[in-house]
């Protein structure tokens, strides 16, 4: 059995979190505190990926959530919609006490994130393996429309499962979208276990530049070495994959590398006052 | 019926710059003419089925009215999810033309079938499903089908088909379309199988049998009013090129259940039973070894009445 270092082995000197990294963490165990459940590890290993997508690379509009030369940003692993909610109430999105009606009934912040519904999401995601031809297609109608906006599509580790993520992938270099930026979220921990041990993903660069991708890897909770990747395209001519090694349940240290932590549900007052302390105290 | 269908997909692209199609892997020199003239706008991508719906489903999203075809079986069944999350959750106007429905395939055996499309179709929210009869009827859904603001599956037939709804006007999504009157049975159908519900009503005719047809080309939204309108008579019969689990005859049946109308000798359902239609030869030939051939469905019809009066 191959054992792959998790990303904290891989990058020991990772930046401590600053305070925009722990507000947006504290929302996401506001949710967790409200509505009694979430994806909490999904969540925080997405946090400095969305954070700078946000607050430094995309353009986008809080008060025109539609506005056409947005660029657009689909979360593709659904599940980890604590992490956009999060940074959309950070951009004034909606207000930031709605994240403690999360998963509530007649809260419009569900369990995984609907367009049309909550300003600010591109696309609904949740069924694994779509976000990426969604972005295709949006990246052929920018061409079409003349438009120079670019497109985001945030993928997990354990969703590049799906073989639909590779048909996206081929599709995508043939019409070599070069404002599409394909990220994935490299925690090392899907659902069962590590995934070097479920369907290991390695070389999983190797894997995208054969797809015909401009390949980077960097630390995915450095937030400059973040912007340096995502602060305009990889290439002129192909798409973008940028592999962000990140830890699950980063900023919560009794629950990093914890597959347990994936999701949870009927959590405890005494583990949330816990994960605030852990998030207040680490780095 | 599928080239009016396409060349169709080529007119309205002329007359709207929403329109893109968007096909997998078809065959050489399909719609040529798009590609050239209009190469930004015509996308011929690979044997990914669930590839093209999301990336129409993205088109959509932007504001495009994406026409996507392949062959009935795998525009249905290999991307349902896709079809169910990408199209019809978020409620886009795109449409999928499906080669082959029902049993045009038949050589090709039971991988190339379609014949349970229209129910796994029927079954999503927001989906629209069509299934007209002939190539005339096609060219004016195509020429209807523009501006409506919510997914389409459209079943095609093999192409050549008799026309039977030649004097007609326009199409009404979501309407049914009369083609014969008769005061004992009204036979309901849709797709190709109304050319033979007309020939059935012939036969029958000669019998004695006073059948009246009608046609309906909207399988979902289905014409209620007509349904429950067609109870009057003493039996209604379905017809349909496809499983009798969750087909038109289902889709009818509710119908009647639910408004608690019934004729007075019931639903006759006549389609393809619970069993994956294990022969080859052609469409006819098929069809005919399942009852679905004009002699055979006036048999059965006529069996049955006497059976229930």
């Amino acid at each position: 059995m191959i054992h792959h270092p998790f990303s904290n082995e891989i990058y020991p000197n990772s930046p401590p979190l600053d305070d925009r990294s722990k507000e947006i963490r504290r929302l996401v165990i506001d949710a967790l505190d409200g509505g009694g459940r979430g994806h909490l590890g999904s969540s925080m290993s997405l946090i400095e990926i969305m954070r700078v997508i946000y607050d430094d690379v995309a353009r986008h509009r809080s008060d025109d959530p539609m506005w056409e030369d947005r660029d657009r940003c689909i979360l593709s692993k659904g599940h980890g919609c604590l992490a956009l909610y999060a940074a959309l109430a950070c951009h004034n999105y909606f207000p930031r006490e709605e994240m403690r009606q999360f998963c509530h009934l007649p809260s419009r912040l569900g369990g995984h994130p609907e367009r049309s519904k909550v300003p600010g999401v591109e696309a609904s995601t949740g069924a694994l393996g779509h976000g990426l031809s969604i972005g295709v297609g949006m990246a052929l109608a920018a061409r079409i429309r003349k438009r120079s906006n670019r497109v985001f599509v945030i993928m997990g580790d354990g969703e590049i499962n799906e073989g639909s993520v590779w048909e996206a992938a081929m599709s995508a270099s043939k019409h070599k979208l070069s404002h599409l930026t394909a990220i994935v979220d490299y925690n090392k921990i899907q659902s069962y276990g590590r995934t070097s041990e479920v369907l290991d993903l390695e070389p999983l660069l190797d894997k995208w530049r054969a797809f015909g991708f401009e390949t980077v890897e960097c630390d995915g909770h450095d937030v400059n070495a973040l912007k340096d990747v995502l602060s305009k395209p990889l290439s002129t001519t192909k798409p973008s994959m940028v592999i962000a090694h990140t830890v699950k349940g980063k900023g919560v240290a009794f629950a990093e590398n914890d597959p347990e932590w994936h999701h949870k549900s009927r959590v405890p007052a005494d583990q949330i006052a816990a994960m605030y302390a852990a998030l207040a105290e680490g780095s | 019926m599928r080239k009016t269908c396409l060349n169709m997909v080529y007119e309205l692209a002329k007359q709207d710059e929403r329109v893109v199609f968007v096909g997998s892997d078809l065959g050489p020199g399909v719609l040529d003419k798009m590609k050239h003239s209009m190469p930004n706008r015509f996308y011929m991508e690979g044997v990914s089925e669930q590839n093209i719906i999301g990336l129409a489903a993205g088109l959509a999203m932007e504001g495009f009215i994406p026409y996507v075809n392949t062959i009935a079986t795998f525009i249905t069944r290999r991307c349902f999810e896709q079809v169910a999350v990408d199209l019809c959750l978020h409620d886009l106007p795109v449409r999928l033309i499906g080669n082959g429905g029902g049993m045009v395939y038949a050589p090709l055996g039971p991988t190339h079938l379609a014949t349970e499309d229209l129910a796994i179709m029927r079954s999503l929210p927001n989906m629209t499903v069509i299934s007209p009869s002939d190539a005339d009827e096609m060219t004016r859904f195509m020429a209807s089908s523009l501006d409506w603001p919510h997914p389409i599956y459209i079943r095609l037939g093999k192409g050549g088909d008799p026309v039977v709804t030649g004097d007609q006007t326009g199409f009404e999504i979501g309407k049914a379309v009369p083609l014969r009157t008769g005061t004992e049975i009204q036979v309901l159908s849709s797709g190709v199988m109304s050319g033979r519900a007309l020939e059935a009503a012939d036969i029958l005719a000669k019998q004695g049998i006073s059948a009246g047809v009608i046609h309906l080309p909207t399988v979902k939204p289905l014409d209620n009013d007509a349904v429950i309108k067609a109870a009057e008579s003493l039996m209604i019969v379905t017809l349909e090129e496809h499983f009798k689990m969750g087909g038109l005859g289902s889709a009818i049946t509710e119908v009647l259940i639910d408004a608690n109308r019934m004729p007075s000798n019931g639903v006759l359902r006549i389609g393809l039973e619970d069993a994956f239609p294990m022969a080859y030869g052609s469409q006819d030939e098929l069809m005919q070894r399942f009852g679905l051939q004009p002699p055979e469905i006036a048999e059965q019809i006529k069996i049955t009445m006497q059976e229930r009066s």
